[in-house]
């Protein structure tokens, strides 16, 4: 399959693939939607899913990182997501004071413990 | 230019609210500047890290491009990604591929409510469907309770064609300067995804159960990452928003 990676065949493939096992469970989760009331438990009951979803993403791309973030050792990641959450709170409960001061808090991190 | 995005939890929009008197095309025309605002410009960097791991895996620029176009999930697409850089078997790559998807049902589900107006359709409906990642679901998530219901197909179509032509762009300038960033930075764009993810949750929770809905879900998640890697954000979902819900019914009752 090395040749694979470039060329139509492989833009057909990835089309192919993408429409048959992503893209479904999007129209699946509309049309399950389309009769729910805000109002109501159910609605409330996915609401609560789809957070706790959400936030198990976030631990896992926190504590079981790709790449370059690997380098990056646990207790500052850990320190600087709290230091995010924390600016939040504490300044004016703005998305983009909290998210700057993780941010800062992983660079001065890194440079200082390493 | 960045946008300061304001991130108050849904709440009744003010008597000078922007989309008075506002046509479809401005509604979504103001979707589309999220490109530009904070989250826009995250998932731009997350962007430029897939088109730097593409470029590694050995694809063209052009497939990149058009796999973050296709798929626009970014785990479905590492997933793929890797699996085809290894020269493993597309059935296998399609299973994976498919696990990850998952997740994308409860938010289409939890966000359908929030589409729905007189103006929607079904060809909006399957555009919009297209635009369900966690980004554009979560400032669909915040927005979209702000403004009528006539609006809010066209506003999250908006948003989702911002978000995706931004991470068309971060994808191509990834590609083109593989190699080039500094590991520092490439962490700190790295570590921006997840800081944006949960200060947004926590902006736009309210009430018990959304409280404990993020506590459950962060707790759930790292164990059941490592027991049932592929399944264990749709089970952290499952196991802790059940939690989260029946916990916070209890504590109201008493």
């Amino acid at each position: 399959m090395s040749e694979l990676q470039s060329g139509w065949s492989t833009a057909l493939i990835l089309l192919a693939i993408s429409l048959l096992v992503h893209e479904p469970w999007r129209w699946i989760g509309l049309f399950l939607g389309r009769n729910l009331n805000i109002e109501s438990s159910v609605f409330q009951w996915v609401r609560s899913v789809a957070t706790a979803l959400v936030a198990g993403l976030v631990m896992r791309l926190v504590l079981f990182p790709a790449g370059a973030l690997q380098g990056v050792s646990l207790g500052v990641r850990s320190f600087a997501m709290v230091a995010g959450v924390a600016a939040f709170f504490y300044i004016g409960r703005r998305l983009s004071v909290g998210v700057g001061a993780g941010a800062l808090a992983l660079a001065a991190g890194t440079l200082i413990i390493g | 230019m960045i946008i300061d995005d304001d991130s108050l939890p849904p709440q009744p929009a003010p008597e000078e609210a922007w989309w008075r008197g506002a046509s479809r095309a401005a509604v979504f025309r103001r979707g589309m500047m999220v490109a530009f605002s904070v989250p826009g410009l995250i998932l731009l960097a997350s962007a430029g890290g897939f088109g730097a791991l593409a470029n590694d895996a050995g694809f063209s620029l052009a497939n990149a491009v058009f796999m973050m176009g296709v798929f626009f999930a970014l785990p479905g697409q590492v997933v793929m990604l890797d699996q085809m850089a290894r020269g493993g078997s597309l059935a296998g790559g399609a299973l994976a591929v498919a696990l990850t998807g998952i997740r994308l049902l409860p938010m289409s589900v939890a966000l359908m409510p929030y589409l729905k107006g007189p103006r929607a359709t079904r060809l909006g409906y399957i555009i919009a469907a297209h635009f369900i990642a966690v980004t554009a679901w979560m400032e669909g998530w915040r927005r979209l309770p702000r403004i009528p219901a006539e609006h809010r197909i066209d506003h999250f179509i908006g948003i989702g064609t911002g978000l995706v032509a931004a991470t068309l762009f971060g994808t191509t300038a990834g590609f083109l300067a593989a190699g080039a960033v500094p590991s520092f930075i490439a962490a700190v764009l790295l570590f921006l995804t997840p800081v944006y993810f949960l200060v947004s949750l926590i902006a736009t929770s309210s009430g018990l159960s959304d409280r404990l809905a993020i506590v459950a879900g962060a707790m759930l998640g790292p164990p059941l990452y490592i027991m049932v890697p592929g399944l264990d954000l749709l089970l952290t979902g499952l196991i802790g928003g059940t939690i989260a819900h029946f916990g916070a019914r209890a504590w109201d009752k008493s």
